[in-house]
């Protein structure tokens, strides 16, 4: 329902420096599974050139939430919108198509084939038709992997099941960018890495940001947001309890937030609206 | 911001590191190292040991010519099936492809009325024209597409694991040729030609389609789209669904293209042996399977060569033929082939382990 036409953050300080629409934005989403609600009429946005952590306990919603902003599950109510446009992402190759690409937690990538044949996989270059054009995929790939300081460049015949957990993160994340015009969503991508390779993950997620997509990352590793995010939004109960901008904020308040002691944002109720 | 700095300082010693470890092997060790390679070894080694044992023998025009014509029809199935076993499927039901393609030829032929009495299916090689070859070809691919089609929707949609599947399609078809046969096989000479001639003098016509089928086959599996597609969903489906595949309808045409290959090779075999065969080419399936998982296509899906399965169906066809020329008790090939294809597979396993241990 469109309870609230605007959604003026209830923190308030970030709303003089926002100017650009949200290049992605949820109003209202309601999502139910028979009886079980796991989204009470929860609001996102993500706004471009920006890192919007979305973080919450587990059952929180937030993987509900972000099925359905990368079109694998349809709200039961809500509005979604991309570059301020209403959209209905009706399943991932539409979202795919609004320029919203997901990275998932669990390496959707091909381990037998290489770096390039993962990036331009289902996208193919084409020649003759049928034929694929492996030395220009591979020519754009090396040059994408430059460009976003992916240092693996010479590595590019080997199957990425040879790579670290590290490099394999990086070439999903640079397959994300390479395709995405607004969003990147990205499922908790450094849960699987150790201490380096998350570091290279997080520089390639600030270098992914400053070429002005809106990166969208879900983490439970607190400092981590806290590190790499320059908005929080926190998830609680299927809704949005608390915003925060870079530096607003601590381990603490988060926990606070994330357990329920604290909140900046209207009651849920009032969030829900008439949706109920 | 320092904090950040080092970090990412450290980040690019680290990138270094592992671009100098992974620069190092040359393609040539790569290539060393590759299943294809030691296979290959190992066919060259089989022959200049036979060579050495049999000179004058084994190692002549005519011997080899002989090879060749026999692996030929295997080789055409084999082609067809490592794209199957690349989804990490598997096509018991070749032999029914390979039946029901010489029984669709057959019987397409007895159909035809030839002028001055009888049907195409008993005219002499001489007598053969090439409309009724072309009418038997489109029988025996209408019997592989069927097939094909049939086992790509069980397998795919009602999602019965592939080896049950194609048994269940093995029987069956076996059973739909013995029904329109009666029991009983049909002799023809209709599409000798097919097989004995020379379009291209000195390369006999089943060699020269062999050979045909296999550059088709190394093209579509290592250079088109349809190939790399195939190869993505045997190596993760989940991630070829994400991108957009649509996974189970590729999977049909995988095993329309495992069908259609069955049944071109019960085309050939027909017109090389002159008669249908039901109740033959039992263990058609598992020497395709053979040669295809010794040549490096690997069981798991994902990885698989053209080249190498060409390989892996000359090492029994050689294995055999020099047991027979050096007077080793034949028998002997296929225990030779049983270990030969465990080791092989094992290798494959090793090298899969130690790739995926970083």
């Amino acid at each position: 329902m469109t309870s609230q036409p605007s959604m003026e953050p209830a923190g308030g300080p970030d709303v003089a420096t926002q100017t650009a629409p949200p290049a992605l934005e949820a109003r209202s989403i309601v999502k139910t599974f028979g009886t079980v609600r796991a989204l009470r009429g929860v609001s996102f946005e993500a706004f471009p050139g920006e890192v919007t952590a979305l973080v919450g306990d587990n059952g929180a919603g937030k993987s509900t939430l972000i099925k359905i902003l990368s079109g694998v599950l349809s709200p039961t109510s809500g509005e979604v919108f991309v570059d301020g446009r209403r959209v209905t992402i009706a399943d991932p190759q539409a979202a795919a198509r609004m320029g919203i690409e997901t990275v998932y937690q669990d390496l959707a990538l091909a381990p037998d084939l290489d770096a390039a044949s993962n990036v331009f996989l289902g996208r193919e270059l084409r020649r003759f038709w049928i034929l694929h054009d492996q030395p220009e995929m591979r020519r754009q790939t090396v040059q994408r992997f430059r460009e976003l300081g992916v240092g693996m460049v010479q590595d590019m015949r080997v199957p990425v099941a040879s790579f670290s957990g590290g490099q394999r993160q990086s070439v999903a994340i640079a397959r994300a960018a390479m395709w995405a015009e607004h969003v990147i969503i990205m499922d908790e991508p450094t849960a699987a890495l150790g201490v380096i390779q998350t570091a290279k993950v997080l520089d390639l997620i600030r270098t992914v940001r400053d070429r002005g997509l809106a990166v969208v990352f879900i983490s439970h590793n607190l400092p981590q947001v806290l590190e790499v995010a320059d908005r929080i939004e926190v998830m609680r109960l299927g809704a949005r309890v608390a915003r925060f901008r870079r530096g607003e904020t601590d381990v603490d308040r988060l926990i606070a937030a994330i357990s329920g002691a604290y909140t900046n944002e209207p009651s849920i109720d009032q969030a829900t609206g008439g949706a109920r | 911001m320092s904090e950040n700095t080092q970090v990412k300082l450290e980040a690019e010693v680290q990138g270094d590191v592992i671009a100098a470890e992974e620069a190092r092997p040359s393609r040539l060790q790569r290539l060393a190292s590759s299943q294809v390679l030691i296979t290959l070894g190992f066919l060259l080694v089989l022959m200049v040991v036979f060579s050495l044992m049999a000179p004058g023998q084994f190692d002549t025009g005519s011997n080899f010519t002989l090879l060749a014509q026999n692996v030929a029809i295997l080789t055409v199935v084999s082609v067809g099936t490592t794209f199957v076993i690349a989804t990490a499927g598997i096509d018991l039901s070749i032999p029914s492809g390979i039946i029901l393609g010489e029984v669709f030829a057959a019987q397409a032929l007895s159909r035809i009325t030839v002028p001055g009495g009888g049907t195409a299916v008993d005219v002499q090689a001489s007598d053969t024209k090439a409309s009724y070859i072309l009418v038997a070809l489109v029988a025996s691919l209408a019997a592989g597409l069927l097939l094909g089609t049939l086992n790509g929707f069980i397998v795919a949609y009602m999602r019965i694991p592939p080896m049950l599947a194609t048994l269940g399609t093995l029987g069956a078809g076996l059973g739909v040729a013995l029904l329109l046969q009666k029991g009983v096989n049909t002799a023809s000479y209709a599409l000798n030609p097919v097989a004995t001639g020379h379009l291209i003098p000195g390369i006999t016509n089943l060699v020269l389609i062999g050979i045909l089928v296999v550059i088709v086959g190394f093209v579509g599996m290592h250079y088109s789209v349809f190939g790399r597609h195939t190869l993505a969903i045997g190596s993760n489906d989940e991630a070829a669904r994400r991108v957009g595949i649509k996974v189970q309808r590729h999977l049909v045409k995988v095993y329309i293209v495992g069908g259609l290959a069955s049944g071109f090779g019960g085309f050939l075999s027909l017109a090389y042996f002159s008669t249908t065969s039901v109740g033959g080419h039992t263990t058609d399936n598992l020497q395709a399977i053979t040669a295809v998982a010794l040549g490096g296509t690997s069981l798991f899906g994902g990885v698989a060569t053209i080249l190498g399965t060409v390989i892996g169906v000359w090492i029994p066809a050689v294995l055999q033929n020099g047991f027979i020329i050096v007077g080793v008790n034949p028998y002997w090939q296929m225990i030779a082939v049983g270990f030969v294809l465990v080791l092989a597979v094992w290798l494959d396993q090793l090298r899969r382990r130690s790739q995926n241990r970083r």
